[in-house]
């Protein structure tokens, strides 16, 4: 078949654009709800730029017009052939996917609090014996001095140490700690190598941290410190790791018959609601590390934080056990 | 990667029609993020001075708020624009680049969010070394994030007619004197050579003299391979006026 290139160009351009324009007006307003009709055309001027796309295939012709039509004809694809529902938010949609994703890989949240916990035995370990370790395991400003010191020092404090830079401060907690769950999801690419590694050193400092206060017998002052923001806190990192690992689960696939695409195709809603979880969560817990964590007896008793502390972690238990479970 | 690296991404509809995705280049894609990295630093700019004209209120409420908003804008610049802009951010918009599903498939929200919260991982060391090495190795071109998110940035093509009276005007063409080898050239040329040939006929007066003669000379001599003209058909046609004569062949029937 020989082709009049000009005159076919000039028969089809009407179909092309229209087809352009349509897709154009679905690709600018997704949620747009489309007429019997329109999707009528939708399908003829797919079809029909289908066969001008393999009319000219085989045929030596500019390769921009098939370069053109080509794109045509993928947008028109992913439009027609798309079977996945189109994202729609509806808080309570939202919030209880999160949980339910939470459930569904419970086995990688496990692991991440098994090696969270091996970090911290580790931690705890190495300060119980050799306190010198504290420099290495705790290079942080505010922990390398004695507990018994700071908890004196805190508790005879009169003035709000962080009066005019609390809002900044908590801020600063938010962001960093996001960044932290992220990298430590995101590490999940290195086949969860670099996600054990996260978490074992993260596990090591905490575990470090309260050997040192419990040894000080300083256990209430550390509770009363740690309980408002840390029992959100770090769950929240823990998510991250059970993001991580399900991301290594699906990139390994041990033992399933799917394609890797595939895998990494069905984890990928439940890991963006784990991780948008685990972000509301760093939000929640910064406020409250900024706005009552730095707050000490006698400005706040101990065992009010504890105690808020503990309902905070029973909530949050409530929440990710049991909301949108299926009667 | 033992799989050479790929150029195009082939799709197959249901329907048997089979379309490419030209893929975008290390090179491009950085371009692309060159761009959006200086639309990052206006808004920080913006933020700053934001968050400067506020801090008359209350400096700590300003460095909370500034912090907050870098931070949104840093991370949500490509969820927020890849999602509205389908799969484009302004570097990508400006390069003619787009984020597609690697199946063709139309572009998910939790794609878009995913390949761009790992680019933390693609980032690092520093100066994207990870991502850049991983779109480099892949044969989709894919950095990490893409690669879990299921993937690829594309070209996108625009198609501009080509004026064929510009580039073979329809003055007497002894080529079409000889119908039978005319519709034998017209099915052997490839695509390729015909775009090439369009595109050295298109842009002639641009090149430098010397480049010009070579440029039709070894195009003259690839349409010549594909079907012999007699003597007489070719008798004072110059390169140049023999490719423009091929053109007009392959891409008009005659009237």
């Amino acid at each position: 078949m020989i082709i009049d290139l000009p005159r076919f160009v000039a028969a089809e351009r009407p179909y092309w654009d229209e087809l352009h324009g349509l897709l154009s007006a679905m690709e600018t307003a997704p949620e747009r709800r489309m007429s019997l009709l329109e999707i009528q055309r939708l399908q003829y001027l797919y079809e029909r730029c289908s066969a001008d796309l393999s009319q000219i295939d085989s045929f030596a012709t500019d390769s921009s017009l098939r370069a053109f039509l080509e794109s045509l004809v993928s947008r028109a694809y992913s439009e027609i052939h798309e079977t996945r529902a189109p994202l729609k938010f509806h808080w309570k949609r939202a919030m209880l996917a999160f949980p339910r994703a939470f459930r569904r890989h419970l086995g990688a949240f496990q692991l991440s609090v098994a090696v969270t916990l091996l970090g911290c035995a580790f931690g705890w370990f190495a300060i119980r014996q050799d306190p010198r370790a504290k420099a290495i395991l705790m290079p942080f400003p505010g922990l390398g001095g004695s507990p018994a010191e700071r908890v004196q020092k805190e508790e005879s404090m009169k003035e709000d140490r962080l009066s005019g830079v609390k809002a900044t401060f908590g801020a600063q907690l938010m962001t960093h700690n996001i960044q932290v769950t992220v990298l430590v999801f995101a590490m999940g690419l290195t086949w969860g190598f670099g996600t054990i590694i996260e978490l074992f050193y993260n596990g090591v400092i905490l575990g470090a941290v309260c050997a040192d206060y419990i040894a000080a017998g300083q256990g209430t002052f550390l509770a009363g410190w740690l309980l408002p923001h840390g029992v959100v806190e770090i769950p929240a990192i823990l998510l991250g790791g059970q993001a991580g690992f399900i991301l290594a689960g699906a990139l390994i696939g041990w033992g399933g018959r799917t394609s890797r695409a595939e895998r990494l195709r069905a984890a990928a809603p439940d890991l963006f609601a784990i991780m948008a979880g685990a972000a509301v969560m760093l939000v929640w817990a910064g406020t409250m590390e900024s706005f009552v964590s730095q707050y000490h007896q006698p400005a706040i008793p101990y065992s009010l934080k504890i105690a808020f502390g503990l309902c905070e972690l029973t909530a949050l238990t409530i929440f990710l056990g049991w909301a949108g479970r299926e009667r | 990667m033992n799989t050479p690296r790929q150029r195009s991404l082939e799709i197959e509809t249901p329907e048997g029609v089979v379309f490419r995705y030209q893929l975008a280049t290390p090179a491009l894609r950085a371009l692309a993020w060159a761009v959006d990295v200086a639309a990052l630093g206006t808004a920080a700019y913006v933020i700053g001075k934001a968050a400067d004209s506020f801090g008359s209120l209350s400096t700590d409420w300003a460095g909370a708020l500034s912090a907050v908003l870098f931070f949104l804008a840093s991370i949500g610049y490509g969820i927020v624009l890849e999602w509205r802009w389908r799969g484009q951010t302004l570097g990508k918009r400006l390069l003619r680049l787009r984020v597609v599903d690697a199946q063709g498939l139309r572009l998910q929200f939790p794609q878009v969010a995913l390949r761009n919260l790992l680019r933390l991982v693609d980032m690092l060391p520093l100066v994207y070394l990870v991502g850049g090495t991983a779109s480099l190795l892949t044969r989709r071109c894919q950095r990490l994030g893409d690669l879990a998110a299921n993937t690829v940035v594309a070209r996108e093509p625009v198609f501009q007619e080509p004026d064929l009276e510009q580039i073979a005007p329809a003055k007497y063409n002894s080529l079409l004197a000889y119908p039978h080898l005319a519709a034998r050239l017209r099915s052997l040329a490839s695509p390729a050579a015909v775009g090439y040939a369009i595109q050295a006929a298109t842009g002639r007066d641009n090149y430098a003299p010397a480049a010009r003669l070579e440029l039709f000379e070894d195009l003259a001599a690839y349409f010549q391979g594909l079907v012999q003209f007699p003597p007489a058909a070719l008798e004072g046609l110059t390169d140049e006026q023999y490719v423009r004569s091929v053109l007009r062949v392959v891409m008009a029937r005659p009237q």
